[in-house]
């Protein structure tokens, strides 16, 4: 029990309530928009950019958030290149992530950390830093979608009738890739690369098996993912688990639950 | 091409000698056809002929390789007011579990400025229950979309299309997928708004019966494999009637009235 009165772990609670947040809130968009797997591709990308950010110095979530960024960017590209084979694109961008980190892993072999912590996370060695820039990310986020929460809305439903009111409608796609690209590159020190994607898409299915409206979606995804953040937390802390694994599967164990709740109601009712 | 020559009937929609290849395949070759107030005009075609890509180049989704298009008189490039616009997709772009209720459906065609976190001024939705009470859907408001039939689903597209009030009306083949007695209860209100609103339509559509019973055996104008059938309105009195809002709110007892009458 000490472990969750200790800096450390406090540190670990609110960046996870941060992230919490923003996470499952951009993952309603995407996943609303069939891109579930844009997010696995951003964070593959992301993990190259945090291993060399540790190679070149200490700067982590700064080039993982670039490489996130070249990423969807590519991605872009790649699409228009593919056309209906779209998935391609992220199927290239995600292998081409993993291979650019595993090179810089052998690079930085004087490194601390070993590719376990890129991978799945390293919670406890959170810094104030850390904290400010996910808090500064997570306010951004939340000023940028309250502002444009229409617009998000119209080009998420039908892109094609937002075009059409006259919505600039490639800017809101970077928009959305932008913001994605900075809420994994803040997100991977907590979950670890691998399981970022979780916490964007399964809130998301939680709430489409929940939510009557919009509103109600964006109300369900976040109480998912802070309740699934905070839980799997402590019990990754009193029993001395991985945080982001515990996590995860903390979210999946509340799919099945609203999965078979819905059944048992569905046969009452 | 075009029936009304009176000073009011401007062009809604101009196309000037338009040409669109794809893959260095012309899919339509210098077309020219002009959309005047108050007409009402079907796009027919085979598969393949280009009806949604003529769509999609007068929306603006499209970038035609050769040619102009203007919308209310304005090079599309220029135009701003695309509130006088309603458009209505083909149906069948809906993903059954998106979560949102149709009143969200019907505010989101609302144009103008928006409140933080997409909040909407009490004017606003009047307009929504205006729009939904027209198109006889009022009692669903709260449901999910997805959770309506194929007809009652067009009839909350119609709703989000007209909730600014718009000129010019833009259908994307919009009965695929429904059965009879709702398209013609669809087509009698669509008809009904051309003949007593001040709007025009371009609908594409492969329902040939209907095209042909309101808008006459023969196509107006052809261009490549595209067909043009034309009506224009004219014969009603409330021709400078431009409040849809007003109208909108009696459209569904005016229709009513009709019927028993």
């Amino acid at each position: 029990m000490d472990i969750i009165m200790s800096g450390f772990f406090q540190r670990a609670l609110i960046g996870g309530m941060l992230i919490g947040i923003t996470a499952p809130l951009m993952g309603i968009f995407l996943v609303l928009r069939r891109l579930s797997m844009i997010g696995d591709t951003l964070s593959h990308a992301a993990i190259a950019g945090v291993a060399l950010g540790f190679v070149i110095g200490d700067f982590p979530i700064l080039f993982g958030l670039i490489f996130a960024l070249l990423a969807s960017f590519a991605i872009e590209k790649l699409r228009k290149s593919y056309k209906s084979y779209a998935e391609l694109s992220l199927a290239i961008i995600m292998s081409g992530g993993i291979a650019l980190a595993s090179i810089f892993f052998t690079l930085g072999r004087d490194l601390s950390m070993d590719a376990n912590s890129f991978l799945f996370g390293f919670i406890y060695t959170l810094t104030p830093i850390d904290l400010w820039t996910m808090l500064g990310v997570t306010v951004a986020v939340l000023l940028i979608v309250g502002k444009h929460l229409h617009g998000l809305f119209l080009i998420t439903f039908d892109e094609e009738a937002a075009s059409v009111s006259g919505m600039p409608v490639s800017y809101y796609n970077i928009l959305i890739s932008v913001l994605t690209a900075l809420v994994i590159s803040i997100s991977i020190k907590i979950v670890g690369g691998l399981l970022v994607s979780a916490l964007l898409t399964i809130p998301a299915a939680c709430s489409l098996l929940l939510a009557k409206s919009f509103k109600q979606s964006i109300v369900i995804v976040v109480l998912v993912g802070e309740i699934a953040v905070i839980c799997g937390l402590l019990i990754a802390g009193v029993w001395n688990l991985a945080a982001g694994g515990t996590i995860v599967l903390v979210l999946i164990a509340f799919l099945l639950l609203i999965l078979l709740g819905r059944n048992i109601f569905s046969r009452i009712a | 091409m075009n029936i009304g020559t009176e000073a009011c009937h401007r062009d809604i929609i101009t196309v000037d000698s338009v040409s669109f290849s794809y893959q260095q395949r012309d899919v339509f070759k210098d077309v020219s056809f002009s959309v005047m107030e108050r007409d009402f005009i079907g796009l027919i075609g085979t598969n393949g002929a280009g009806k949604t890509t003529m769509l999609r180049i007068i929306v603006g989704l499209l970038k035609p390789t050769s040619g102009e298009v203007r919308l209310f008189g304005e090079p599309i490039s220029q135009f701003k007011a695309w509130d006088r616009i309603g458009y209505v997709p083909q149906r069948n772009n809906l993903n059954p579990l998106f979560p949102a209720t149709v009143k969200e459906v019907v505010l989101s065609g609302l144009s103008g400025k928006r409140k933080w976190f997409g909040r909407h001024s009490r004017e606003d939705y009047q307009k929504c229950d205006d729009a939904l009470m027209a198109m006889g859907v009022e009692d669903l408001a709260e449901k999910r979309i997805g959770q309506l039939s194929g007809g009652q689903q067009q009839r909350v597209f119609l709703a989000r299309a007209l909730i600014n009030t718009p000129s010019l009306l833009i259908l994307d083949e919009p009965t695929v997928g429904i059965d009879y007695e709702t398209q013609e209860s669809f087509f009698h209100m669509i008809k009904h708004m051309h003949q007593h609103h001040n709007m025009t339509f371009l609908m594409v559509s492969h329902d040939m019966e209907m095209i042909k019973g309101y808008l006459g055996e023969s196509p107006a104008s052809t261009a490549g494999k595209l067909n043009f059938y034309i009506r224009h309105s004219h014969e009603t009195q409330d021709c400078i009637e431009d409040n849809l809002a007003h109208s909108l709110k009696h459209l569904r007892s005016q229709m009513e009235s009709q019927k028993e009458g």
